[in-house]
């Protein structure tokens, strides 16, 4: 029984958004029984690659699962959002794609250097908006509304053309598969970005700092951590996970189109945050519910274009969807189901009695 | 209704989940009466006044008003305030960004337009009648916490109210203000207003009320004429036992004492907040600041520990020079800080107890040495049971916890550090009595066994019972020393007060 | 003696509050800028037409700022009004275009009546989420902004133009004030014009001032932002209010949407895209804090003022336009918003140390006496 009890408790926050996303599955089974069936194809490269609906939801949702797990982190330890990742993506892709062709061939060694190169130029420039965040202290959606506004046209200025054409099997592999191994890669980035998250959790004790400083700032200082520190941390790992992002979503299209790339996805993640159960306001959190958070906002967009909507139109049925689960998940609605069941339950015991 | 009873609660009982606040209690008001309401921590005092003032609603009972036949329903403050019962509660619960006009007058009338002049002529004449130092169109952050704290009660006041409940009002006033209070409450008493007063100074009690209602653990103890309930008696009916565990206290303290190596010293030490002082301490010993609120106390020991922005002095800690400006600094030198605002800089509300408690010893271990999940266990189970912790589990967040228990998770999170100089900024305060003599209890063990602790308590008493050596403040300084014979009650209020001083 | 005392004492100048402090800073530097484009482009700034331009091309933003401004107060946000905005001007293009209403007066006025409504819709579901369930406002109005973004390519992914006589005719209205005007090269005066949106907006400006100041639903608004939980232990009704909040601000961007649409009579799936951030932008740069319970509407106003004639002063020079606005506006925004942190940080330090000179706060009587005497 009382282990039970720890089940719950522990699945607590996680149980509305584990409810949607089976709500979904099983709406997609019933209306078409196979939509979830995996297929293999050979694609244009020659290579066997896994297909079907299952598979292209999970691939396509690795950019969002990504910067979702660094969103969270920063919610934890700020109480408020970065929004502009999106644009920050755009610049991390325009860095990649100028160190790259700097070097003349695209090769193993090369894209490894542009990596580092993003990721270290995309942490400077999440570090502008912590220094604001934490030094200023100014509110972060604030702090960040400024690279929100600007970021795109940094993007463009960094690489001048337009959409620079990467074109290499090596950028392939990155953003579709590596011959030979049917997975999208996208989708091992997502357990590498998890896995790493997860060893600096294991070995450091970054989870209870974050949260300390995200509850208590005052409290968290005089117990000898440095909040500042913390926050500035927690924007340079969103920077990882944004310049990560932003490789795989410049190498699964071959080019950079800095109006377009990641465009809209800070909202989205911060989307993910909510449906994962995560306070807006900071604190407590679990990375597994903003993971999976981004699945659901995938699986809902995968189902509405396969029930034929229109990719426009997309967002007011997943407006519709997610009012649906946050309403669900809105304390006043979860206390009156609680009292509810009380009520059925003790009406239940009472009958028992009689 | 009876002649002169202004309100009757009968059978009031309240629920949270698992814990039963409030049992069939009952409470009589007369008019024109202060009626003191005494209990422990979770004795249920704050829930009652909450079910009375529409915060919470009862499961069961009945309220009774004068004027009203029947009972009455209140299900929000304003139901409450519409039927004439005002509050002040312990925190200021005033708007910081509005004038103290609008403070005192915002949420009262159904007028859908606000009288700005009429607002501050009127909060001008009330400010004036009751001496209060602010003005009608001072933001309120500009206000200090005590002028905040008044201006609460002068809203209240202007309410007309048949029932007025003070809740704590005294905590973060000085003794001049306090008397103030105390002859506004008179003077409202005279005007027939029923007065209920909670606080946790006994003393105050017996200086104002008229009656007294004890609640215990939730249940009704009595109402009793103040003239009928010796002190001695009111703890004991509070705490449900008698009082030879505070002879026992009384007895032992003093024993220890000066003699030691020197644990910490400094010299000229200043902080943004306070101005350059020396200071000591030896090995084994409880010495106390002392001195009003504000006379800088509490800014002396945050120095110390470098939570405020250090500027100057010179520290050294076993002999040996360190740099101490920030808390960090403090706590790899085994220096702990239990501090005064336990729910703005002590507890991580949303984090569980066992968090809590190992927060400390995490910090001083590193960022990158976790505790594992066992030993923190381990550590929260250890201390849970050797501070009698109550808590549901490891795993509740401290915030549902009782104010006594949060601050012995506090103590819990410095004393796993097991540092060799703890401070104590008001370990005491809005605890219930029982805990406050094993606090006391505990900083006399731990002194023993050769922990130096500063203690600081706006309870002279509790110092003197504590301390072997009290450093006495006054306007930001030092003003004098006390040991040994010096140690008095009358000592001390004549060097506060300026005796000593040449 | 004693009562000349007093009577100094209250009329004694209070220091600035914050939302003051804030809307002096952003008065002065949108007077600066226009002054220096004056001096330094000359050309169109000298004109006052400039000024009524910058009035009339962003009158729904002005507005909209205003529905910002309202919930922010509150220590909300509401990230629909862009969306909104879209939404209602398409809905109304589309309206005209199939109406079967000839008259002017009776079109527009149904147009409005669709575009209030519209608007109103968004307010009171939005409100009631927020207010009564309890749902962070970014999520709720992030939905809204999702829905009201589908909804308008719902309704046509193509532009949509009004073809309505009426109402094209209604749209051309526009006050002319000849003294204000300028002689052009042909000898002809051509008077100063201001477009009935751009009135509406000032009006809107101007409402919202006295709402927010002088009822009890404005400073009530205050308070909550202020603190929460004080507001309602004073009696406020915290929902009812939070709620009214966003019923306003979605109102608001109804009417933004109406203002917009006879700006431009033409719907279109981007219209006013990104207009809560430019909105948010504006609040900020007027004072308005994202935290709550400082901030006014007038400070919103030269907000968006500052925005719009920086917008202009870039598109009238040589430079890049699409891409030195987007510059801009971030340099301009991460200026104001580190200058008000430095200027309320100071403040407050300077008033700490003001309170600590005076012998620290509970006992201030008592050590100036003492130091009196001594």
């Amino acid at each position: 029984m009382s282990r039970k009890n720890k089940i719950t408790a522990s699945l607590g926050q996680l149980l509305i958004p584990l409810v949607a996303l089976t709500i979904l599955i099983v709406f997609n089974l019933i209306r078409d029984p196979n939509f979830f069936s995996i297929g293999m194809r050979i694609n244009n490269a020659g290579n066997a690659v896994l297909t079907g609906n299952l598979i292209s939801v999970i691939d396509s949702a690795s950019e969002l699962a990504i910067i979702a797990m660094g969103m969270t982190l920063v919610t934890a330890a700020t109480g408020g959002q970065d929004i502009s990742v999106g644009a920050v993506a755009a610049i991390s892709g325009a860095i990649f794609v100028k160190v790259l062709q700097g070097m003349g061939a695209i090769t193993g060694s090369t894209v490894f250097v542009a990596l580092i190169a993003c990721i270290l130029g995309t942490i400077l420039f999440k570090l502008f908006n912590g220094t604001l965040v934490a030094v200023f202290h100014i509110q972060p959606m604030i702090a960040t509304l400024i690279l929100y506004s600007c970021g795109r046209s940094i993007a463009y200025w960094i690489n001048g053309d337009a959409t620079p054409q990467l074109d290499s099997p090596i950028i392939n592999s990155i953003g579709k598969t590596i011959p030979g191994i049917p997975i999208p890669t996208p989708i091992f980035a997502v357990i590498l970005v998890g896995l790493f998250l997860f060893l600096i959790f294991k070995f450091t004790s970054l989870r209870l700092y974050t949260q300390s400083v995200g509850i208590n700032e005052g409290a968290a200082r005089l117990n000898g951590i440095n909040p500042t520190f913390i926050k500035l941390l927690t924007f340079a790992l969103l920077g990882v996970c944004v310049a990560v992002a932003a490789v795989i979503g410049v190498s699964r299209l071959g080019q950079l189109n800095h109006k377009t790339l990641l465009a809209d996805i800070e909202m989205d993640a911060i989307l993910a945050v909510a449906i994962g159960g995560n306070s807006l306001g900071g604190g407590n959190y679990k990375l597994s519910g903003s993971i999976l958070g981004a699945y659901i906002i995938q699986m809902l967009t995968t189902t509405l274009y396969a029930m034929n909507v229109a990719p426009v139109n997309v967002k007011a049925y997943k407006a519709i969807v997610i009012i649906i689960i946050v309403v669900a998940g809105s304390p006043v609605v979860k206390e009156a189901i609680t009292k509810m069941i009380r009520n059925m339950k003790t009406g239940a015991a009472k009958k028992g009695v009689a | 209704m009876e002649d002169g009873i202004v309100l009757t609660m009968r059978g009031i009982s309240k629920s949270f989940p698992g814990v039963r606040a409030l049992n069939e209690v009952d409470f009589t008001l007369r008019k024109g009466e202060i009626h003191a309401l005494m209990g422990e921590n979770g004795a249920g005092k704050s829930t009652l006044i909450k079910v009375l003032t529409g915060v919470y609603p009862m499961d069961e009972g009945e309220i009774c008003l004068d004027g009203h036949d029947g009972a009455v329903s209140i299900h929000s403050p304003q139901d409450a305030q519409n039927l004439g019962i005002s509050t002040v509660y312990q925190e200021i619960t005033l708007c910081p960004n509005l004038t103290v006009a609008e403070n005192m007058f915002i949420g009262r009338t159904a007028d859908k337009l606000v009288h700005w002049k009429d607002y501050e002529r009127r909060a001008a004449e009330i400010l004036d009648n009751l001496g209060i130092p602010a003005r009608p169109n001072q933001e309120l952050s500009r206000c200090s916490l005590a002028v905040q704290q008044m201006v609460a009660i002068a809203r209240a006041v202007d309410m007309n109210c048949k029932v007025l409940i003070l809740d704590e009002p005294t905590s973060s006033l000085d003794d001049k203000e306090v008397a103030m209070l105390f002859g506004l409450m008179r003077d409202l008493k005279s005007r027939g207003v029923g007065i209920v007063f909670v606080t946790h100074f006994l003393e105050q009690v017996y200086e104002v009320s008229d009656r007294i209602t004890v609640l215990r653990n939730g249940e009704l103890v009595g109402e009793f004429k103040v003239e009928d309930l010796p002190q001695v008696q009111l703890v004991a009916q509070m705490m449900g036992k008698s009082l030879d565990d505070l002879a026992e206290l009384e007895h032992i303290g003093h024993k220890t004492g000066a003699g030691g190596e020197c644990v910490y010293g400094a010299q000229q030490l200043s902080s943004s907040e306070c101005r350059p002082f020396d200071f000591q301490i030896h090995k084994g010993e409880v010495n106390g600041f002392t001195g009003l609120l504000g006379s800088g106390r509490s800014e002396s020991v945050r120095a110390i520990f470098g939570a405020d922005h250090v500027t100057g002095g010179k520290v050294q800690v076993d002999g040996k020079d360190v740099h101490i400006t920030k808390p960090h600094d403090a706590m790899m030198n085994g220096i702990g800080y239990l501090p005064e605002d336990r729910k703005r800089d002590g507890i991580i509300a949303d984090l569980s107890v066992r968090d809590n408690i190992i927060l400390a010893l995490q910090v001083i271990q590193g960022m990158n040495h976790p505790i594992s999940k066992a030993k923190a266990e381990a550590f929260a189970d250890e201390y849970i049971e050797a501070l009698q912790i109550k808590t549901a589990s490891k795993d509740t967040p401290i915030k549902s916890l009782s104010g006594g228990n949060q601050q012995k998770v506090i103590l819990a999170r410095w004393l796993l550090t097991h540092p060799q100089y703890l401070i104590l900024d008001e370990p005491t305060r809005g605890i219930d009595v029982g805990t406050k003599l094993e606090i006391q209890k505990l900083v006399l063990k731990l002194a023993e066994e050769g922990m130096s602790i500063t203690f600081i308590s706006s309870e002279i008493e509790e110092m003197l019972r504590t301390c072997s050596r009290l450093i006495v403040m006054r306007d930001r300084k030092i003003v004098g020393e006390l040991t040994g014979e010096d140690l008095t009650e009358a000592q001390v209020m004549k060097t506060i007060a300026g005796g000593t001083e040449v | 003696m004693n009562t000349n005392e007093k009577t100094r004492t209250l009329r004694q100048r209070e220091p600035l509050t914050d939302t003051q402090t804030l809307l002096f800073i952003s008065i002065g530097i949108f007077l600066a800028m226009y002054i220096g484009a004056i001096l330094l482009l000359g050309g169109g700034f000298t004109k006052p037409q400039m000024f009524f331009d910058l009035l009339n091309d962003n009158a729904a933003l002005i507005i909209i700022s205003c529905a910002l401004t309202v919930v922010m107060i509150g220590a909300g946000i509401n990230i629909s009004v862009g969306g909104v905005i879209g939404l209602t001007v398409m809905a109304c293009a589309i309206f005209l275009n199939n109406t079967q209403i000839e008259s002017t007066g009776q079109a527009v006025f149904m147009t409005l009546l669709l575009a209030l409504g519209i608007g109103l819709v968004f307010g009171i579901w939005q409100g009631f989420l927020v207010a009564y369930l309890d749902i962070q406002p970014f999520i709720v109005t992030l939905a809204g902004m999702f829905l009201a973004r589908g909804l308008t390519t719902i309704l046509s992914v193509n532009p949509v133009k009004v073809s309505h006589e009426g109402f094209l005719a209604f749209v051309k209205l526009k006050v002319k004030i000849s003294w204000l005007g300028y002689v052009a090269q042909n000898g002809n005066l051509i008077p100063a014009k201001i477009e009935i949106g751009a009135i509406v907006a000032v009006a809107t400006v101007i409402i919202m001032f006295l709402v927010l100041r002088y009822t009890r639903f404005g400073r009530s608004i205050y308070a909550i932002g202020g603190n929460r939980q004080s507001a309602l232990m004073l009696g406020i009704n915290v929902r009812r209010s939070v709620f009214w909040s966003y019923v306003l601000s979605g109102l608001l961007s109804g009417l933004a949407g109406f203002v917009f649409l006879m700006h431009k009579p033409a719907g279109n799936a981007s219209v006013a895209m990104r207009g809560e951030m430019d909105a948010i932008a504006a609040s900020i740069i007027g004072g308005t804090l994202l935290t709550g319970g400082v901030g006014n509407v007038i400070g919103s106003f030269f907000g968006a003022m500052i925005l719009a004639t920086i917008q202009k002063i870039i598109a009238l020079s040589p430079l890049d336009a699409s891409w030195w606005q987007d510059m801009a506006s971030g340099a301009m925004l991460a200026f104001f918003i580190v200058l008000q942190s430095i200027v309320l940080m100071r403040k407050n330090a300077a008033f700490k140390k003001k309170a600590q000179q005076t012998g620290g706060t509970p006992q201030k009587s008592d050590t100036e006496k003492k130091e009196g005497t001594s």
